[in-house]
């Protein structure tokens, strides 16, 4: 069993935990991943790691309430334990060799994106991040990326906090303006990873995004998880999640991303009608 | 009394009933058919059925001792041999291995020596309340990785000669493809728990969760965890597609997500939290025991038409004839001597159809069996909106990535020599890591047989 040390919400619908899995903290990097299972008889879901500390023997994750079995996550509390929690899997995000850099995340993939730019801030490259949420309500992390950005813009789609409109307002006015970045790191919903890589190409950015499909074990063993990048099936679970995100058929990606969506809502509701009556 | 030609039939459940259900297919033998099976055996001399095993069990004394009804004392002679009988006496190609060497079989049907094993496994297992002897502890300390068939035989042949073994597994869940891939219907789960049960009464210690070569390295295991010596048992990798248009829609799924959702998440049962496709017109592409194991699985989860698509005919068929065979009786569709071409999806992206072409037989190939050629023009669209891809797998690269010195050949599985040892000092490695998808038994011999190395190579350099 894994301790949940930490529990904290974000926002209405982003929750972060820091599990005790000293083994995975030992080893976790940037751009890796977990899976876990809440409870036996539980779904395996990936969730990219979102911090560790090694000394305590902590990896934070960060989550966003979308499904069923993020909805049995949340209703953990510290101090409870999650049955199973494996990992670090995939490559860490290669950062070799980046001295300029924009980080683009959105949503819940901030919380990705937060200890790629620590890392590279901590090397000493210029960080330059550009977040977007839906609204005010939504935003996370911002003091965190405050801290390790040389430039920070934050977004909202309806104008509520930061500035107005999607993420690659401010990366397409960068680069208009001469900004020469060594790699553009993108993180967050699909769609948005697809526009900023439309909106990097034409400028010959080199662009990495981080992928987090369906999957079942993690390890290269089922499948489920696999990509068309370059015209050929890759595997996020070994040889991702970040890919070339100019070779990455998103709209494949998209379209297998909604493979179980009528599953996935029939969960939800069944265990919002649930968590209600325990409210009451 | 005139010998009995034939082999006593296995009872099993109805076509009918069974191919709604996960229960198991096969029932097993009662104690008065599994004795008179037992008396056909001549006890015969030259014993050629110990050489078809793989790992050598000493057959005809198992079966003196069901002769004489002391079924225990036929558990014991088993066990000395084989850690995972009731495993083995299910899941082994017998008519291939023991059973194809039977003397009577020369004349008649050979003895049905698997369904025996399992006869004596499940006996034991049911009726055996005693406490297991601890073997002494000789103070070495064996890793093994992966607790699939080849892993768990590994330990159980260390375990019994005093080793300290930590088994170390990537899943949730020790067993391996005997709990993620094969299905409940063949190999029933509460059985593999059992037997690794049994394995954790010798002293092997299963931890779950633990991904070698992520979680820890292999070269950690030897420095910071004080392993002497490491067993790869980490089975057959990422799973192979066609590489044909279409294999991203969704309804794609290679065999090993397709039957991982089903057993080892257990999709099928009421309210799980794992989904799987309901599909109702389903192709499985492949001809193995993968194949028949996916096809029949998605018949139980309500698919009215399921087909194997197999691109030579019948005769060249990998699976077991057993399998073939109830997976016919189940209603399973042939279509055979078909190469797909194109997934074909709707506006939504899910499966609409599978096009095919149709082959005939051309000359035989290197391995004994005829190629299948194309026949240009006789495309047409098989009606399924479910394609599941059984046509194998490659290695899994985790631990070759991680793990310097260890070498590997050009698919990337891990060089070993018939003793399981690999390039790098104290490591030894067998099964479908090395072989590439082969079978439970063979795995379990390599497991065996690396035991025996492992053994003789700790008392080389730790001494006694």
């Amino acid at each position: 069993m894994f301790k949940i040390v930490k529990k904290r919400e974000l926002n209405s619908t982003v929750t972060m935990m820091d599990i005790y899995a000293p083994l995975i903290a030992k080893k976790a990097q940037a751009g890796q991943f977990v899976i876990l299972r809440v409870d036996d008889g539980g779904e395996r879901i990936p969730l990219t790691v979102a911090g560790f500390d090694r000394e305590k023997g902590t990896v934070k994750i960060i989550f966003q309430i979308v499904g069923g079995t993020t909805m049995r996550l949340n209703a953990k509390k510290e101090g409870e334990a999650l049955c199973d929690f494996v990992g670090p899997l995939g490559c860490a995000t290669k950062t070799e060799g980046i001295k300029k850099v924009c980080i683009v995340g959105g949503g819940v993939g901030c919380a990705i994106a937060l200890p790629v730019a620590q890392k590279l801030h901590e090397s000493g490259a210029d960080v330059h991040s550009v977040i977007g949420f839906r609204n005010k309500d939504l935003v996370i992390l911002e003091e965190e990326f405050k801290n390790c950005s040389d430039k920070l813009t934050v977004m909202t789609d309806d104008g509520s906090y930061g500035r107005r409109g999607v993420v690659t307002m401010p990366l397409k006015e960068a680069l208009d303006g001469g900004e020469k970045y060594d790699e553009v790191i993108t993180i967050g919903p699909l769609i948005m990873m697809k526009f900023v890589v439309a909106t990097t190409k034409s400028y010959g950015v080199p662009t990495t995004v981080s992928m987090n499909p369906i999957m079942i074990d993690g390890t290269g063993m089922c499948g489920g998880c696999r990509l068309t990048v370059g015209g050929k099936t890759k595997f996020a679970c070994v040889d991702g999640p970040d890919f070339n995100g100019f070779e990455v058929d998103f709209d494949e990606a998209i379209s297998r991303a909604g493979m179980y969506a009528e599953f996935e809502k029939a969960e939800r509701e069944k265990l919002c009608n649930l968590y209600k009556k325990e409210v009451k | 009394m005139a010998l009995q030609p034939e082999k006593n039939k296995m009872p099993l459940l109805g076509a009918e009933e069974r191919a709604h259900n996960f229960n198991e297919v096969a029932l097993g033998y009662s104690e008065a058919v599994a004795v008179a099976e037992a008396t056909r055996c001549l006890n015969c001399k030259n014993r050629p059925c110990v050489e078809g095993c793989p790992v050598n069990i000493s057959i005809p004394d198992f079966i003196t001792k069901i002769k004489q009804r002391n079924f225990e004392g036929a558990y014991e002679v088993i066990s000395k041999s084989s850690s995972l009988p009731a495993v083995c006496g299910r899941v082994c190609p017998q008519e291939t291995q023991c059973e194809s060497k039977c003397t009577l079989g020369i004349k008649f049907e050979p003895v049905g020596i698997g369904r025996l094993e399992r006869f004596v496994a499940d006996c034991h297992n049911e009726n055996f309340h005693g406490e297991t002897v601890l073997p002494a502890s000789n103070g070495h300390k064996v890793a093994v990785i992966g607790s699939g068939p080849s892993g768990l035989t590994c330990a159980g042949e260390l375990a019994k000669k005093g080793y300290k073994v930590t088994v170390f597994e990537a899943l949730h869940t020790a067993g391996g493809v005997l709990v993620y891939g094969i299905p409940e219907f063949r190999l029933p789960k509460a059985i593999v728990k059992k037997e690794v049960e049994t394995l954790e009464k010798l002293g092997v210690e299963i931890l779950t969760n633990v991904v070698i070569g992520k979680t820890i390295t292999v070269d950690e295991l030897f420095a910071d965890y004080g392993f002497e010596a490491a067993y790869i048992g980490t089975g057959a990798g990422l799973p192979r597609f066609m590489g044909i248009s279409g294999e991203g829609l969704k309804g794609v799924y290679s065999a090993n997500e397709f039957l991982t959702r089903a057993n080892l998440m257990k999709a099928y049962e009421n309210g799980a939290q794992t989904p799987l496709m309901k599909a109702k017109k389903v192709a499985v592409v492949g001809g193995g025991n993968v194949a028949m194991d996916a096809a029949r699985t998605a018949l139980r989860f309500g698919a009215k038409e399921v087909y194997i698509v197999y691109r030579r005919s019948m005769q060249e068929l990998p699976a077991r004839q057993e399998e073939v065979e109830h997976a016919e009786e189940e209603g399973i569709k042939f279509e055979i001597l078909r190469n797909p071409v194109e997934i074909l999806g709707n506006k939504s992206g899910f499966v609409k159809g599978l096009k095919l072409r149709k082959c005939k037989l051309g000359e035989t190939d290197e391995r004994g069996r005829r190629s299948p050629i194309e026949i240009e023009g006789s495309e047409y669209v098989l009606d399924v909106d479910c394609v599941i891809m059984a046509i194998g797998t490659s290695p899994n690269p985790l631990i070759k990535n991680t793990t310097a010195g260890l070498a590997v050949n050009s698919r990337g599985g891990i060089i070993a020599d018939v003793d399981g040892k690999t390039s790098k000092d104290g490591v030894y490695a067998g099964g479908d890591a090395v072989t590439g998808a082969a079978t439970v038994i063979l795995a379990m011999g390599a497991g065996k047989t690396a035991a025996k190395a492992i053994d003789e190579y700790i008392l080389k350099n730790y001494g006694e």
